[in-house]
């Protein structure tokens, strides 16, 4: 089956849809919560971290981690739904 | 045993590993040499990735930096992580299903233009040759001061090895060295900071062992850290000293770098597929995450241990490896009040680089300085960045294989990723200048050859600077981001994202970007225009390693803005954007 041009615009247009999402996590984990909110953040403190302290150089890492597997979860999915995965 | 013993049996073992490896894994055809053949499982190219990416300075110098600028340090474990989601939603799927060999083939097909092509030859070679030299300079540092050798003949060695596996296996001997280097840099890497997490706090995690309490006590260590520091005048650990939006730009110029740089964004053309390559970037980040998110524990680890063991302590009565260290030049310390203790406070002990010393000792036994002792502050001690994670195992009393294997998995980060950056600069010279432009009816067995030829090239000129580094190297190697951040990510992202964007915006957009920027390092950072600058007159507060950001939002906006007058792309070009964009046509 070829896959048609309106099916290729709303593949296109969903994926660009998770990207703006999974891009503003990974704005506000870490430029937000590591930079610019990084002095209210360490108000709060969790375990021995002050929060956003833990957030520039812990949370931020992780956070990135998961995003990323996030979006292979969500794209195989995509990929499935309309028929362009590989297999 | 002693530490030299086992340095040598543990260094000499994993590189005859690493010959293994190369001597099992052929290349016998240039898909082979650039890409592996295209069939690497995500997991092993995870691994790859992690290791080609960590290199002498993720695991020398990262730690030991983050150490003695505390949160400002943030922006490289940010910046050099956060990279990589932009790689994996924004690049890496689409430039697998492009599926040719280079970042230079990517951008002369999309841009329709050999002009194109070569720009990005050049900034590849660039970027990559900068780069190179600093980490055969690490191989050299490490085997001088872990194997008695001098600096010239560690390179020397060094070379031989990335010759044997880069030269012979090409990308196939490269990716699989690469999965046993990274093998034994992270266990290099964690075996220390387990150990000293155990001995300050009882967490065997050094993650969690950072946000604990100090054993035996109610007190956080982070807590007690900053209270030594204020206390002692410095800026507290868990405080900055840089401006915001400083900060701000430097994380953005090494994500969006790290990015862009082409022997990273080469590795994910070895997979077989599409969902391979998204995955492959997952399993990369996580592999490099377990090393990044040690390092700030590291980091704090050692500097609690440092104030610990040499503030305020008599000279005489020191631990041995204060004179090691000494001797190595990367401890110095000059008794300026005369009462023969360290005082370790804010300020330079000197105003050079590094120490050079007297012959000759003093009333303590302490090396004597040449250099002119700078009296503004009370400080007496000069501590080299590099030392927090050679000497760290050595701090904290840890066992001599220990000590070791710091050495051998030093060496597997240099190694790692100077042999990926010398597979960049041999493809970028046998495949997108000979192959695409000056000889296009060369056979694939010649191709062959030539790939070779010129990856031995490299690795001579790489030595040659390992072992003359110019002066503007060290500076330069932290610029290679700001470089790769203002040339190939716009023209890379807008081949992918933006179909009308045509060659004419994209080769401006590419030459404006990298011309700003390499013009603002040249004035702000080295000096070469213009005389000597302070801070005061940098452009926004923005230094010179952040702003790569703002070269990247030239390159887009006079790449957007000179496409808008400009004939837009073939239609088979049009074409070519869609099919990227899809991973199969099913």
């Amino acid at each position: 089956m070829k896959t048609s041009s309106e099916n290729r615009i709303a593949y296109w247009k969903q994926n660009l849809r998770y990207l703006l999402i999974l891009l503003a996590v990974w704005f506000v984990v870490s430029f937000g919560f590591g930079i610019l909110l990084v002095d209210e953040l360490n108000t709060i403190r969790i375990g021995g971290f002050k929060l956003g302290f833990w957030f520039a150089q812990q949370g931020s890492i992780y956070s990135f981690v998961i995003l990323i597997f996030v979006y292979v979860w969500l794209m195989n999915r995509l990929d499935k739904k309309f028929k362009v995965d590989e297999d | 045993m002693d530490v030299q013993t086992w340095t040598y049996i543990i260094v000499g073992v994993s590189f005859a590993l690493y010959i293994g490896i190369a001597l099992w894994s052929r290349a016998s055809s240039t898909k082979e040499f650039y890409v592996a053949g295209g069939h690497v499982s995500p997991l092993a190219n995870g691994m790859a990735t992690a290791a080609d990416w960590m290199s002498a300075a993720s695991f020398l110098s990262m730690a030991g930096l983050i150490a003695f600028s505390g949160y400002d340090g943030s922006v490289y474990l940010m910046g050099w992580t956060g990279g990589y989601v932009l790689l994996a939603l924004l690049l890496a799927p689409y430039l697998r299903k492009f599926g040719k060999f280079t970042v230079p083939d990517f951008i002369g097909d999309r841009y329709y233009s050999n002009k194109a092509r070569t720009v990005a030859v050049i900034s590849a070679l660039f970027v990559s040759f900068t780069y190179v030299a600093g980490q055969m300079r690490g191989v050299g540092v490490v085997f001088s001061r872990f194997l008695e050798t001098d600096i010239t003949n560690g390179v020397l060695i060094g070379m031989a090895i990335v010759f044997f596996y880069a030269v012979i296996g090409g990308m196939k001997g490269i990716t699989y060295t690469q999965v046993a280097q990274y093998c034994v840099l992270i266990f290099a890497f964690m075996v220390p900071a387990i150990f000293i997490s155990i001995q300050l706090t009882g967490n065997p995690i050094p993650q969690l062992g950072f946000g604990s309490n100090l054993t035996g006590t109610e007190m956080p260590l982070l807590d007690k850290l900053d209270g030594l520091m204020t206390e002692l005048g410095f800026t507290a650990f868990t405080d900055g000293s840089k401006s915001t939006i400083d900060v701000f730009f430097i994380t953005a110029a090494l994500m969006v770098g790290t990015a862009g740089l082409p022997h990273v964004i080469v590795r994910f053309f070895t997979v077989p597929k599409v969902r391979d390559a998204r995955l492959s970037a997952g399993y990369a980040l996580a592999f490099i995450a377990i090393l990044y998110t040690t390092a700030p524990a590291v980091a704090a680890f050692a500097r609690t241990n440092l104030m610990d063991t040499v503030n305020d302590k008599a000279y005489d009565e020191i631990p041995e490896w204060f004179g090691t260290w000494e001797e190595a030049g990367l401890l110095a310390w000059s008794d300026k009040n005369d009462d023969g203790l360290i005082q370790y406070r804010p300020g330079k002990l000197f105003s050079e680089k590094g120490p050079s010393f007297q012959e000759g000792k003093g009333k303590y036994g302490q090396r004597l300085l040449n250099n002119e002792i700078d009296q503004s502050s009370q400080n007496e001690l000069f501590i080299d960045n590099d030392i927090m994670v050679l000497a760290n195992p050595e701090i904290a009393k840890l066992p001599n294989w220990v000590v070791a294997l710091v050495a051998a998995g030093g060496l597997a980060a240099a190694l790692s990723t100077a042999a990926g950056l010398l597979l960049v600069i041999s493809t970028s010279v046998s495949h997108d200048l000979v192959k695409k432009q000056l000889m296009p009816d060369l056979s694939d067995k010649g191709e062959l050859w030539i790939a070779r030829g010129s990856a031995m090239l490299a690795v001579i000129v790489a030595g040659y600077f390992g072992i003359n580094p110019p002066d503007f190297v060290a500076a330069v190697v932290a610029l290679a981001f700001g470089l790769a951040a203002a040339s190939f990510f716009p023209a890379i992202f807008l081949g992918i994202f933006y179909k009308r964007m045509n060659k004419e915006g994209a080769i401006s957009g590419m030459i404006a970007g990298l011309g700003i920027t390499v013009f603002y390092m040249m004035r702000y950072k080295l000096g070469w225009i213009g005389g000597p600058t302070s801070s005061d007159d940098w452009w926004f507060g923005i230094s010179p390693e952040g702003f790569g950001t703002v070269g990247m939002l030239i390159n887009f906006a006079v790449a957007l803005t000179v496409s808008r007058f400009t004939p837009a792309p073939p239609k088979a070009i049009e074409e070519m954007v869609e099919d990227i964009r899809i991973p199969s046509a099913g």
